[in-house]
């Protein structure tokens, strides 16, 4: 191209200069690619990593036990759980089967990398993900999303803890899914 | 974490895993093993405990036992000690060995839960660490049917058993039986449903209780006050020193954002071994509790406590304690210094040298409690600066005594690490323990103890008496209780200048011998000077950049009362002492009240700092470096654990006053300013090594107490009882002995089972219970187990007491 240079061919005189919107014109009869959000939302992929949930079990109780699992295998240390005893006795309160339940839970989604690692951490498959990615703010206090913040809706059937464990008599029923099917389950995803 | 005999005589050789080496004779295959770095799995094997081979992790295989044959099975590697030629192959080498544990591992396995995730063990857990290095992969045991139990049960108010969980290791029964002595729990049942028990009417309740929690190597036993409360992986670990006693023990600080945790026993096989008091262990609330104070305080015009900043409080401070050095400004010429036995031994030297340079005063005690000037005088002779290197008694002393007398001294209840060292040495059958004391207690039967029956106030004669039995093998520990009973100290040191046997005094704070080195006496300045000796005096001096020093020595706590109460003292400087555990509390309280200006140092609101005009917030020993000097005289110097600005060590404290007053004119600086500089200044000054101050003969003649009707009153606090430092744990609290009256059998049978007794300051109501071996004549209560305490309810130890049968 150095050689010829102050020398251009017809070729490049006339024909280069329309191939080149050849493409525009193509691409002007095809489909847009743009989306428009915030105005048009579309589904994201079904296992897209979105916001944390903290899940329940069908009569309601929280499937989180409190055992700072997620929270070890945090990369990010995002994750801050404190545990807490549940107790069956006249001045105790149940949020979960079995002994223990997470008394705070909360996720810094200033940190979060959405990695998943504390999905596959969670031995009661309490702490799944939804496929919610909105999670801008513009405070640092509204991004430490609470207990509150993460748990899942009550469903038709469930009933708001503290109450007694109504699926089973103890937590193995419940572990071992060895109770009568109520109406829905807490999973989403 | 091992122990290997250390004399290298007897060396024995083995061959593991191929690699030769040379242990002592009798030494264990499992810690040999350590030797040449190769852990074998285990669970049962302490290195303090005796060897018992209970969970069978341990297994090795031994082709040759040094005799030419091998063992056709493999064996326990912690119950077999090494022989000369043996060859031993662990799961390292040995397919035999790694498949023996595998198999165990199963075994054990089989009925643990798999609830890991809910544990408090769970990430410390020995049996997590060896079922992943030492185990299968998965369980051939189909079904996973398990043998439950129900849930956590109670042994004690603190300790919890699951006993789905437990392994059946024992290491929780043999320290109770073997450490302890305190054998409550025992292995009830047998095959699948053997488990660890309590008889239906004798819980758990002993002292050393929270060690099991500790060693268990499951999560079998957890803590009630500690349950679900974190995991250890988010738990920062830093090394303290416990602040409840004088033994020093080493403690393990858990923490969490900036929060306490738990606390665990250290590893000092100098002084704690790995075991410390439920005390060190559980008592830790009350820096947290709501009655903290954090921020200063100073008396406004209308007479209420308002809060200020840290300049205000220091130049108001410094205002009223120099007005109240003044004798013209009305009231008092002078300041009196109280600084109870809690403090550090840099916050100590802080206090002295302001008492000394700023306030240009020897009226400086530590002492909080009952005291005598025969104490001050004994102190400054025979106890400061002595220590493990200068030829001080030892934990490793008292195993290796002959005999040690304990007089003024219920160790298990007032320094539980000397209890445990010497039932250690009891039980290894070495050394005699014999008691000055007025009845076998709990404690000394445990140790064995011969009882020599003393009515309180007559321990001197006692001690005189004991001469055949004391010799150069002997070791004396003597209590700061002696310091109530007339001539009792100084016959103790004339016992063992005597005999040749060795002294040593034991207090109950763990500030209490720092206070002595740093000089919060009035007989004595930093580093046991003298002051009554001019040399030492111009030491200090020319080390301070003062031009002299008061040269007369200071009133003691006692007359540092007394002089406030008949107002020629005009101020005071006192920092966590709690009146009810002064000489006479009403005389304390009054005297707070009579003071024209009181500087209260502290950190929780008190009887005190309500009383006083300012009152400074000071940091607790989590949140400040120091050192504390334990009853050998050894140094445990620590870190702080927590980092919390907003609160600041005493020297800080004492440095922003000393600035201000000298400022007005009044005394020099301090000079300090951190805990650092303190240790340099410290470390720059050194001990003294002049005269030991042989001051005048104290009066020791016992007056003769009027044989009045009544008993004589014994009393000395419990380990766990109301003390404020014990506050906030409503669980440990829980596991406090009952308070009885102790009486003789002929007074029990008069009175009934429940008692009021009545002395000079108040009448309390006891349930009451026969003492056994009780000397006729004495009735024994604890100190501060009931309402305020002995000395603010009832009347001072060792004056006689009325006792009547209780109301109903």
């Amino acid at each position: 191209m150095a050689d010829n240079k102050g020398n251009p061919s017809l070729k490049e005189q006339f024909w280069d200069p329309v191939a080149g919107f050849g493409v525009t014109f193509r691409t002007m009869f095809r489909k847009v690619v743009t989306e428009q959000y915030p105005k048009e939302k579309f589904p994201t992929a079904p296992r897209f990593h979105g916001r944390h949930q903290l899940n329940r079990w069908p009569d309601g109780l929280e499937k989180c036990i409190g055992c700072e699992l997620c929270a070890w295998a945090c990369p990010a240390d995002a994750i801050y759980v404190e545990g807490a005893s549940n107790s069956d006795g006249p001045d105790g309160e149940r949020f979960s089967p079995g002994e223990r339940y997470g008394r705070v839970y909360q996720i810094n989604y200033l940190r979060c990398i959405l990695c998943g690692l504390c999905i596959e951490a969670c031995p009661t498959r309490a702490l799944t993900m939804t496929n919610e990615y909105e999670l801008a703010d513009d405070s640092r206090s509204s991004l430490i999303y609470e207990k509150s913040d993460l748990l899942a809706p009550l469903l038709p059937g469930m009933e708001q803890p503290p109450h007694p464990m109504l699926l089973g008599e103890d937590e193995k029923d419940y572990y071992r899914g060895d109770y009568k099917p109520a109406a829905t389950g807490g999973e989403t995803a | 974490m091992t122990t290997t005999p250390d004399k290298l005589t007897d060396l024995v050789n083995v061959t593991i895993d191929g690699i030769q080496v040379a242990v002592p004779k009798d030494t264990l295959v499992i810690r040999a093993a350590e030797q040449v770095g190769v852990q074998v799995p285990r669970f049962c094997d302490h290195p303090l405990l005796a060897p018992v081979g209970a969970c069978r992790q341990c297994l090795v295989d031994v082709p040759d036992a040094g005799n030419g044959r091998g063992f056709p099975k493999p064996q326990a590697s912690c119950t077999l000690p090494v022989a000369e030629g043996m060859v031993v192959n662990t799961q390292v080498t040995s397919p035999v060995a790694d498949k023996a544990q595998q198999g165990v591992m199963e075994f054990l396995l089989i009925n643990h839960p798999l609830d890991c995730p809910v544990c408090d063990k769970g990430g410390e857990c020995p049996l997590q660490n060896q079922a992943m290095s030492n185990g299968r992969g998965d369980s051939r045991f189909a079904g996973n049917i398990k043998r439950t139990f129900p849930k956590p049960i109670n042994l004690s108010p603190i300790v919890l058993l699951d006993r789905e969980r437990c392994i059946v290791c024992q290491r929780c029964t043999r320290f109770a039986d073997e450490i302890a002595g305190d054998p409550f729990i025992a292995l009830v049942e047998r095959g699948a449903e053997q488990q660890i028990g309590i008889a239906d009417d004798a819980p758990f309740l002993s002292y050393f209780s929270g060690n099991v929690i500790q060693i268990c190597p499951v999560g079998a036993l957890t803590s009630e006050a500690y349950r679900f409360r974190s995991r250890p992986f988010d738990l920062v670990s830093s090394p303290a020193v416990a602040e409840h006693d004088a033994c020093g023990s080493a403690i393990r600080v858990d923490h969490r954002r900036g929060k306490v945790m738990r606390r665990q026993s250290g590893d000092d096989p100098a002084v704690n071994e790995e075991w410390i008091t439920d005390k060190d262990r559980f008592a830790f609330a009350y820096a947290h509790g709501d009655d903290r104070i954090t921020y200063p305080q100073v008396r406004g015009t209308d007479g209420v406590l308002r809060p200020a900043s840290w300049p205000e409080a220091f130049a108001v401070a410094a205002r009223g304690l120099a007005a109240a050095m003044d004798a013209n400004a009305g009231g008092g010429s002078g300041v009196g210094v109280l600084t109870g036995g809690r403090l550090t031994v840099e916050d100590a030297y802080a206090y002295s040298k302001l008492a000394r340079v700023a306030l240009g005063t020897n009226d400086i005690d530590f002492r909080s409690r009952p005291l005598s000037a025969e104490e001050t005088a004994f102190l400054a002779q025979h106890v400061v600066l002595t220590a493990p290197g200068n030829g001080g008694v030892t934990y490793g002393d008292l195993e290796s005594a002959a005999k040690v007398v304990l007089v003024g001294l219920e160790p298990e209840d007032e320094a539980g690490a000397i209890w445990l060292r010497l039932r250690k040495s009891v039980l290894a059958g070495g050394t005699e323990v014999i008691a000055v004391a007025p009845y076998t207690s709990r404690g000394l039967s445990k140790l064995s103890a011969r009882l020599v029956p003393t009515v309180p106030g007559d321990e001197a004669a006692a001690l005189a008496d004991l001469g055949d039995d004391v010799d150069g093998g002997t070791v004396i520990l003597v209590g700061e209780r002696l310091a109530t009973s007339p001539g009792a100290l100084t016959a103790a040191a004339d016992l063992a200048a005597r005999s040749g046997a060795r002294l040593a005094w034991v207090p109950r704070r763990a500030g209490d011998r720092g206070a002595i080195e740093a000089g919060c006496l009035p007989n004595l300045l930093p580093g046991g000077r003298p002051v009554a000796d001019a040399g030492a005096r111009v030491d200090i001096a020319t080390a301070w950049g003062v031009d002299s020093l008061t040269e007369t020595e200071g009133r003691d706590a006692d007359g540092i009362v007394a002089a406030l109460a008949a107002g020629e003292l005009g101020g005071l400087l006192i920092a966590g002492v709690d009146p009810a555990d002064t000489t006479d509390p009403a005389a304390t309280r009054a005297a707070i009240k009579a003071a024209g200006f009181v500087v209260a140092l502290d950190l929780r609101e008190t009887e005190v700092t309500r009383a006083a005009d300012v009152v400074l917030p000071v940091a607790p020993v989590t949140d400040k470096a120091g050192t504390f000097v334990n009853w050998e005289g050894r140094v445990r110097p620590f870190d702080a654990a927590l980092r919390n600005p907003a609160s600041l060590p005493e020297v800080r404290i004492l440095a922003g006053i000393a600035t201000e007053l000298s400022s007005l004119g009044v005394g020099a600086p301090l000079g300090l300013r951190t805990v650092e500089q303190t240790r340099a200044e410290m470390a720059q000054l050194g001990p003294w090594d002049g005269e030991r101050n042989a001051s005048a003969a104290v009066d020791t003649a016992v007056e003769p107490v009027e044989a009045t009707d009544g008993l004589v009153l014994s009393t000395w606090k419990q380990s766990i009882d109301n003390g404020r430092m014990q506050d906030g744990d409503k669980y440990l609290k829980a596991t406090a002995r009952t308070p009885v009256a102790l009486l003789p059998q002929d007074v029990f049978d008069a009175c009934g089972p429940t008692v009021t007794l009545t002395g000079d300051r108040g009448s309390v109501t006891l349930p009451a219970e026969v003492g056994d071996d009780l000397v006729a004549g004495v009735v024994w209560v604890p100190a501060n187990s009931f309402g305020a305490g002995v000395l603010s309810d009832l009347a001072s130890p060792g004056s006689r007491v009325r006792v009547e049968g209780g109301q109903g």
